[in-house]
């Protein structure tokens, strides 16, 4: 059996030594490439900074440096610590804590080295780090008690593009209600910061959250 | 041939003794404090954290290893990156790629602790992976990073977790650093840093052409008495220097595995050791 050399021991040893160290390799490129399918998963309510790619490009192109929440002048980035439940160490807001100034000269994707905020964002009015949603119009003094409550519109730094309070009726009951118009919310999470009740009426959502499939604004105007 | 002196060598001071020891956790300690002293006195001289920075609001260096990561997970690298990967590759080809992990790593702080704790208690306790496996560690981050377009080794990284903990808040990550100390304390001598870490591997490779080396210089001084073979975390490296089977061989350890820590210059009652330049002098 072992004319050829081919079955010498130190030879068939280092094989099935190398053998051994890719297979383990694999077992852990597998765990480890799981591990990493699911921290791509975000909850709703960490909001990346203005020009973040999406979320699937993102993953590759964060290196998790801190430098954009070095440069946010308003401490409204954090990086992810192990246990927030986001990515570790990669940037988001919380809106109802600290929302986005939205800083015209947009410091956060100055800084940014790899480009995973990206540069193509010029204009912080184009960014499109969340949407603003009414979740809970049972909730919202305006909507629910006809109160003349317009904190979020007020908060707005774009109010009357991204929101505006739109007259209603419902059982011959008027009221005013907040009307988030979805092509020119930011999603820099003012109105959610604002809003007077205990949670939050109005909540700013990840983008691909909300349905795209309407035209025009989450609510529509009237 | 060199005359043998009769007299024993003189005692060697503490000091003589530690001074490699003390000069690494200086830089190490004088590294994390420059990242420290932005957000802690609002001293901005070096923003961000191991995976990249900018020196002085000019000069960018990012890690080459999360960047190729990045990379292979179909990100286009970025110009920033990039000249900030080339500096910092180019900084460790002249110095020595683990340098990273002797003069810079926090990570090696905690191991050494370990380590020391080990030989204090007599730890005897000790399971060996093969030498190779922190390379297909390497291959495995980088083969999972172009599987799931995400940078893998980053999720799990503890050299990363701690100095971004330290400098922008540590979460749950000193469980893994913790876990990273028992391993080494308990189960393996040395266990993380010379076996598994596949970011020693990757500069290890990096640094395969650094021109700072140590050199077994005086290697004809040499007692026999293993104090450095002890001491040393890549023991392996010494040996074609130190004892090579062609007497005329270069007394410079070329190994890239070799952190340059300078330990071995420490222990050496002899002063068989010298850092040096790779082209450095014969013996």
């Amino acid at each position: 059996m072992a004319e050829d050399g081919s079955n010498k021991p130190g030879r068939r040893q280092f094989v099935a030594s190398c053998l051994g160290m890719a297979g383990s390799a694999g077992v852990l490129g597998l765990l480890l490439g799981t591990y990493s399918e699911q921290s791509k998963a975000r909850p709703a309510w960490a909001i990346r900074p203005p020009g973040a790619l999406a979320e699937d490009d993102f993953a590759s192109a964060c290196v998790r440096c801190g430098l954009c929440v070095r440069a946010c002048p308003y401490d409204t980035l954090k990086l992810a610590e192990l246990g927030d439940g986001v990515t570790a160490g990669t940037p988001y807001f919380v809106a109802r804590q600290v929302p986005c100034e939205m800083c015209p000269d947009i410091p956060c994707v100055e800084a940014c080295p790899t480009g995973a905020l990206t540069k193509e964002l010029k204009d912080i009015r184009k960014a499109e780090m969340g949407v603003a949603v009414l979740t809970s119009r049972d909730t919202c003094y305006a909507v629910a008690r006809g109160a003349n409550c317009r904190a979020c519109y007020l908060a707005c730094p774009i109010k009357d593009e991204a929101i505006s309070m739109e007259r209603r009726q419902t059982d011959g009951r008027g009221y005013f209600e907040p009307t988030v118009y979805r092509d020119k919310c930011t999603g820099c999470g003012k109105c959610e910061q604002a809003c007077v009740t205990a949670e939050a009426s109005i909540k700013v959502l990840p983008r691909d959250l909300v349905r795209h499939d309407r035209p025009g604004g989450v609510g529509k105007k009237v | 041939m060199e005359a043998i002196t009769a007299s024993p060598p003189p005692v060697r001071g503490f000091l003589a003794r530690n001074q490699w020891l003390l000069a690494r956790r200086t830089s190490q300690i004088t590294i994390l404090a420059l990242f420290l002293i932005g957000p802690w006195f609002g001293v901005w001289w070096l923003k961000g954290n191991l995976a990249s920075s900018l020196f002085l609001d000019t000069l960018p260096l990012t890690d080459p290893f999360v960047l190729l990561q990045s990379y292979a997970g179909g990100h286009a690298i970025a110009t920033t990156a990039l000249l900030g990967a080339i500096t910092v590759l180019v900084i460790y080809a002249l110095i020595g790629g683990r340098v990273y992990c002797s003069w810079v790593c926090p990570i090696n702080i905690v191991t050494d602790a370990a380590h020391w704790l080990r030989t204090t208690l007599r730890i005897g306790a000790n399971w060996q992976p093969r030498k190779g496996t922190r390379l297909w560690i390497l291959a495995a981050s980088i083969g999972a990073s172009a599987a799931t377009g995400a940078i893998a080794w980053e999720l799990v990284n503890p050299v990363t977790m701690l100095q971004r903990g330290l400098v922008f808040g540590l979460g749950l990550a000193w469980i893994i650093v913790l876990a990273v100390f028992l391993f080494d304390l308990m189960v393996s001598r040395r266990g993380w840093c010379s076996y598994l870490c596949p970011v020693g591997a990757f500069y290890g490779i990096a640094g395969k052409v650094s021109l700072v080396r140590v050199s077994a210089v005086r290697r004809s001084a040499c007692t026999d008495c293993g104090d450095c073979f002890r001491v040393c975390p890549e023991p392996h490296v010494i040996v074609p220097a130190l004892k090579p089977k062609d007497p005329q061989a270069s007394p410079v350890i070329l190994s890239g595995d070799c952190t340059n820590c300078g330990r071995c210059l420490d222990v050496c009652a002899d002063d068989v050791f010298e850092m040096g330049g790779r082209f450095g002098k014969r013996a």
